[in-house]
């Protein structure tokens, strides 16, 4: 995959998008199915149908209240706009990109702390054990949020009817895993998307 | 017969009896499920939000190793690993140089040679032909098939059953002799993976959709994925606070249900295991929906009252 690096010229923000992921969002005509459709929206700050207009003016203000909103980690991933958009646009991969654009440019919303931490921990797990430790995860996740208190009272009745396990379970290339985490952290070091 | 598994994380813990059900069902029909060595998780929906490679890499690594132990079909019951799998084997086939880079990160040479099985292809190509034939104790409930998102979405590259109102589930409900009712809320979305960081988000969603279940009667809820099952199951409490009404129809995973059919007992298939109880009452069966061999057992049950 190309960057917009590669080019002389500055690419548009369009321009740049359909580099990075493939999405066109200039096909986006605001019919609104999106927003309409998306089980988040009523929660989000802008809705799917204006996070496409406001990419598309250009606008480097729409670009920053996007990358600091709440919208792109609200998001679930449910792909029901795709599924619905008459422009087949994939709006879900849009969102990804804003998150991780978010991240680096170190913009994410305050609010949206618990989701990102979330997400973090869930990763750790994965790089430390090979596999998801669901009692690692909460753990990790209720000391980077505070949250201590936190379904405390599900837990008990989990472990009663065998659901959460006090030990992980650690693969044997569990050292594979952690490679496979630097060589990514390392290639995006050196600027490769 | 031999199919690969991959049952990945939430099945070793908190869906424990989503394998447990699964694992009895196959042995029913004498297949034999072998789980792909040193598996590991698939990323789900943290890396993909947070990294595309990482998003990539989890998945590819899974299916090289599938690759390795020469396995064609590999069954993955998680419809969020479904997904996954599935949308990595689709970008890799697309392009050549990711798939060359991903293999280098994986340090495995993946050659994308493994197929994609969720649960009801896995079931739709190894069991439901000879399933009729061994229904015992027919399922006969007001059964709601909930589909979610990652079953059915997105269907460009998945290419499973109808986007809207999708039907596989519901035709195997209805040869374990259960009635798939007609609903609203087959893929809407339960709320996924903001359980634990958005609680109230997914009471919101998850209520929705019991509450239409409720309303037309469902007296009981199939699901076909993990999470799923944890939101609308575990997360009851919270649902019934946003609804402020006490919905208690259990949701069942589907190979649960037919384990039922073909005469499992509950506890081999972990119904034991749900947080919201499951009391299925006992019901005469309907006449015109009873297989051949469990009339047999109807009508001896007939003769000894």
């Amino acid at each position: 995959m190309s960057t917009s690096q590669e080019h002389n010229h500055p690419l548009s923000l369009s321009g740049e998008i359909r580099m990075d992921t493939g999405v066109i969002i200039n096909k986006c005509y605001q019919c609104g199915k999106c927003s309409a459709g998306c089980p988040v929206a009523t929660e989000m700050d802008y809705p799917p149908s204006l996070v496409m207009r406001m990419l598309q003016t250009d606008n480097p203000d729409h670009l920053d209240k996007l990358l600091k909103s709440m919208s792109i980690w609200l998001c679930v991933s449910c792909e029901m706009c795709v599924t619905r958009c008459p422009m087949e646009i994939d709006i879900p991969t849009l969102m990804d990109y804003m998150r991780q654009k978010s991240i680096k440019a170190k913009k994410t919303n305050p609010q949206a702390s618990k989701i990102i931490s979330f997400h973090k921990s869930f990763l750790d797990s994965i790089n430390y054990t090979g596999r998801l430790y669901e009692m690692g995860l909460i753990v990790d996740y209720k000391m980077r949020t505070g949250a201590m208190m936190q379904d405390v009272g599900v837990a008990p009745k989990m472990f009663a009817k065998g659901k959460l396990s006090p030990i992980p379970e650690i693969i044997r290339g569990r050292k594979k895993i952690a490679a496979i985490f630097n060589r990514i952290k390392n290639n995006n070091k050196e600027g490769i998307q | 017969m031999k199919v690969g598994f991959y049952p990945g994380c939430s099945m070793k813990g908190g869906a424990r009896e989503y394998q447990e059900s699964v694992s009895a069902l196959a042995k029913v029909f004498d297949i034999e499920l072998v789980e792909i060595p040193d598996w590991n998780c698939c990323g789900a929906t943290a890396a993909h939000n947070l990294s595309k490679e990482l998003s990539l890499s989890l998945p590819a690594r899974i299916m090289a190793l599938a690759e390795k132990e020469g396995i064609v079909d590999i069954v993955v019951p998680c419809a969020a690993c479904y997904n996954r799998l599935s949308i990595t084997r689709h970008e890799l086939a697309e392009d050549k140089s990711l798939s060359a880079k991903v293999s280098s990160i994986i340090d495995i040479k993946y050659e994308g040679s493994t197929n994609i099985l969720n649960i009801i292809q896995f079931i739709d190509k190894y069991i439901t032909d000879k399933l009729e034939e061994k229904v015992v104790k027919p399922f006969n409930y007001n059964t709601a098939c909930y589909y979610g998102c990652l079953l059915v979405r997105p269907h460009s590259i998945l290419k499973f059953d109808r986007v809207e109102d999708p039907q596989s589930m519901d035709v195997l409900v209805k040869k374990a002799g259960g009635t798939a009712i007609d609903w609203a809320f087959k893929t809407e979305c339960c709320g996924a993976g903001m359980s634990v960081s958005r609680t109230d988000t997914v009471a919101r969603l998850s209520g929705n959709i019991m509450k239409d279940a409720a309303d037309r009667a469902a007296e009981v809820v199939v699901v076909a994925c993990p999470m799923c099952h944890s939101n609308l199951d575990m997360r009851r409490p919270e649902i019934n606070k946003f609804l402020n009404e006490k919905i208690d129809i259990p949701v069942l995973y589907i190979s649960q249900v037919l384990g039922l059919a073909v005469g499992l007992d509950a506890k081999t298939l972990g119904l034991n295991r749900h947080m919201t109880e499951v009391n299925l009452p006992q019901k005469p069966v309907k006449e015109d929906v009873v297989p051949e061999a469990a009339k047999k057992i109807v009508n001896s049950q007939k003769l000894e009252a």
